[in-house]
C-alpha cells in the first residue's frame, strides 16, 4: 500500500479520532462529513471526538487461509468489537490464546504494527484489540 | 417501462478453464447466447458486461470492448459497458441490460458476465476477492473476506442457535445439486462430515464452506416482449429487477447477521412484481460462503430470521423441498467466477422456466428468484423471473 495512502488516515488509526454529529449524536470511525441518519442537516456539525477504546466483543474469526502480508502472523484472531460509544471496530485481537476468546468479553485496543511494504518499506502502525484483564 | 423477456442464454463449463483465456470464456458464452436467440449481429443494440476484476486477474481492463470485439461485434460499434460491483457485478449488469430496454433505450441487449481468475495464484485471487470488503479499515487489519463471513457465521449461531452442521449442510445440499449440472466445477456428492473436518479457512469456516476460484462466463439476451416471441416460443418475462446498497464495511452496520441490502432489494422487487416470498418455488442465491446462503434464505422472507439453518438441515431447500435453493449447485458446487455468477444464476432459471433443467428440474416451475450479492451484501440485486 502506497505510503500516503496509509497515513492519510494516522489520526483515526494511532488515536481513534471519530466524529459525533452535532444533530443526533451518532457517532462515527473514520470520521465522515455527513451523518447517515440526519443527512444535510448534519453538515457542517460534525464534531470531532476521540473513542475511549473500549468496548465488547461482538463477533471474531480464527484466520489459517491468510493474505501474503499475515502469513508469518497466521493463525490469528480477527474480531468485531462494538466499542462504548456505539460504533463497530475491526482488528486483530492479540494477546490471547484462540480458545479463550468469548463473544461479549471485554476488548480495548492498543497501539501495534499492522503491516509493512515489504522488508525494506515503511512500517504502518494501527490499533489491535487485546482483553481487559480484571 | 415496457415489459422485457430473457430470449436467449448462454454459458460456458465452469471451473478451472487452464486452455481459455478471458476473451474466449466471454465470447464462447456470448455467441452461446446468441445462437439460442437466433440472433443476427445486427440485432444488437447493446453489450454489457459484468466483471469485477480484469484489471488485476489478467492486468486487462476496459473488457467490455474488448468481449464485443472477440464476439464479431467490432465493426457494428454496438455500444459496450463494463459494469463492477465485486461479486454483484454480473447481476448488476443484467440489471443495467434490463433498465435500457425497459426504457425503450434499446430493443435487444445482451448481457454478459465474465471472469478468469486462475491466471493468479490462488493467494493472490483470495485477496482480490477481500477487495470487496473496505481496503483501509477492514482488510488492513487482516480481515479476509472469508474472516468476514466466519464472523457473521459466529454471531448467528450465537444469535438463533444455528448449529455448525446446518451452515455445512448448505455445502452438502448445493454438492448435491451441482452434480446434477453439466457445467458445475464440481459434479460431486459430498457428505456432512467431509465439510466438518475440513482444513480451516477462517474458524468455523472450513475449505468446503467457502465457493471455489473459477473460471467461467455466462450470458443472457434480453428483448422487449412484444418482440420477444419473434425469437423464441418459450420467452421468460423479467418481473423485477432491484437493487440496493449498504454501508461497504460490515463493521459499520448496527448489526452483522442480516444484509438490509437484501431485504430492501427484495422488497421492492416483490412490490414491483406484486408478488409475494411464498409464491417464489425456487431461488438462486449468492452462497460464496454457505453462511451467507442461510443469510439470503432469510433475509429475502423465504424463511423467517433465524430459521435458515432449520429449514437446511430439514430438506426445506433441497430439490423437492418447499423452496429449491441453488438447482445449480450454487456458488459452492457450480463455481464462482467473480463477474459471471449474476448472470449465471438467471441462466440457470431460465433453464427451469422453460422446463429444460434435467435432472434438476423444479416441476411446474413458474416464477423464480435470483439474489446476487458483493462484498458483505453492500451491493445486492434481486431479480424475479416467471414464465410468461
Amino acid at each position: 500500500m502506497a505510503t500516503a495512502r496509509f497515513w492519510r488516515d494516522n489520526p483515526s488509526r494511532y488515536n481513534l479520532k471519530a466524529v459525533r454529529c452535532g444533530n443526533c449524536g451518532k457517532v462515527f470511525f473514520p470520521p465522515r462529513a455527513v451523518c447517515s441518519v440526519c443527512h444535510r442537516k448534519s453538515i457542517g456539525k460534525m464534531e470531532c471526538m476521540s473513542l475511549k477504546g473500549e468496548g465488547e466483543l461482538i463477533s471474531f474469526s480464527v484466520v489459517h487461509d491468510a493474505p501474503s502480508q499475515f502469513e508469518i502472523h497466521k493463525p490469528y484472531v480477527v474480531a468485531i468489537v462494538r466499542m462504548d460509544e456505539g460504533v463497530m471496530l475491526t482488528s486483530q485481537l492479540i494477546d490471547v490464546d484462540p480458545k479463550e476468546v468469548r463473544i461479549g468479553m471485554r476488548v480495548r485496543t492498543t497501539l501495534r504494527k499492522v503491516g509493512e511494504d515489504g522488508p525494506a518499506g515503511v512500517i504502518y502502525y494501527g490499533y489491535k484489540f487485546a482483553p481487559v484483564r480484571a | 417501462m415496457r415489459d422485457v423477456a430473457i430470449i436467449g442464454i448462454g454459458s460456458t463449463k465452469f471451473g478451472e478453464l487452464w486452455d481459455m483465456s478471458f476473451r474466449d470464456l466471454g465470447m464462447q458464452a456470448g455467441l452461446s447466447a446468441v445462437a439460442d436467440a437466433k440472433l443476427a449481429a445486427e440485432d444488437i443494440d447493446a453489450l454489457y458486461v459484468g466483471n469485477m476484476s480484469a484489471g488485476r486477474f489478467i492486468e486487462q481492463e476496459h473488457v467490455a470492448a474488448l468481449i464485443a470485439d472477440y464476439s464479431g461485434l467490432a465493426r457494428d460499434h454496438v455500444p459496450a459497458t463494463r459494469i463492477e460491483a465485486a461479486g454483484a457485478s454480473g447481476g448488476l449488469a443484467f440489471r443495467e441490460g434490463y433498465l435500457a430496454v425497459a426504457s425503450g433505450m434499446h430493443d435487444i441487449v445482451v448481457v454478459g458476465g465474465a471472469e478468469k481468475m486462475t491466471d493468479v495464484a490462488d493467494v493472490m485471487a483470495t485477496e482480490i476477492q477481500s477487495s470487496a470488503a473496505d481496503q483501509q479499515w477492514e482488510v488492513v487489519f487482516g480481515a479476509t473476506l472469508a474472516s468476514l463471513f466466519a464472523m457473521i457465521a459466529r454471531r448467528h449461531m450465537h444469535e438463533f442457535g444455528t448449529t455448525r452442521e446446518q451452515i455445512a449442510q448448505v455445502a452438502v445440499k448445493n454438492h448435491r445439486h451441482g452434480a446434477l449440472n453439466p457445467i458445475a466445477q464440481y459434479q460431486k456428492e459430498i457428505d456432512l462430515a467431509t465439510v466438518l473436518r475440513a482444513p480451516p479457512v477462517a474458524e468455523p469456516l472450513g475449505v468446503f464452506d467457502c465457493a471455489p476460484l473459477s473460471d467461467g462466463a455466462a450470458a443472457v439476451v434480453l428483448c422487449a416482449m412484444d418482440r420477444a416471441r419473434s425469437y423464441t416460443s418459450k420467452p421468460v418475462r423479467i418481473a423485477a429487477s432491484a437493487q440496493a446498497s449498504d454501508t461497504l464495511a460490515l463493521h459499520s452496520r448496527t448489526q452483522i447477521t442480516t444484509f438490509n441490502a437484501t431485504k430492501v432489494a427484495a422488497e421492492k422487487a416483490f412490490r414491483q412484481a406484486d408478488r409475494t416470498p411464498e409464491q417464489v418455488q425456487l431461488a438462486e442465491v449468492h452462497d460464496n460462503f454457505t453462511i451467507a446462503e442461510i443469510l439470503a434464505i432469510e433475509d429475502l422472507g423465504l424463511f423467517p430470521k433465524g430459521q435458515g439453518g432449520r429449514a437446511t438441515m430439514d430438506g426445506e431447500t433441497a430439490l423437492g423441498g418447499k423452496v429449491a435453493v441453488n438447482t445449480s449447485g450454487g456458488l459452492k458446487a457450480r463455481g464462482f467466477p467473480f463477474g459471471a455468477t449474476g448472470v449465471a444464476q438467471l441462466v440457470e432459471l431460465v433453464q427451469q422456466l422453460r422446463g429444460e433443467a434435467g435432472k434438476r428440474q423444479v416441476p411446474d416451475a413458474s416464477l423464480a428468484l435470483a439474489q446476487n450479492a458483493g462484498g458483505t451484501g453492500a451491493t445486492v440485486v434481486v431479480s424475479l423471473l416467471e414464465v410468461a
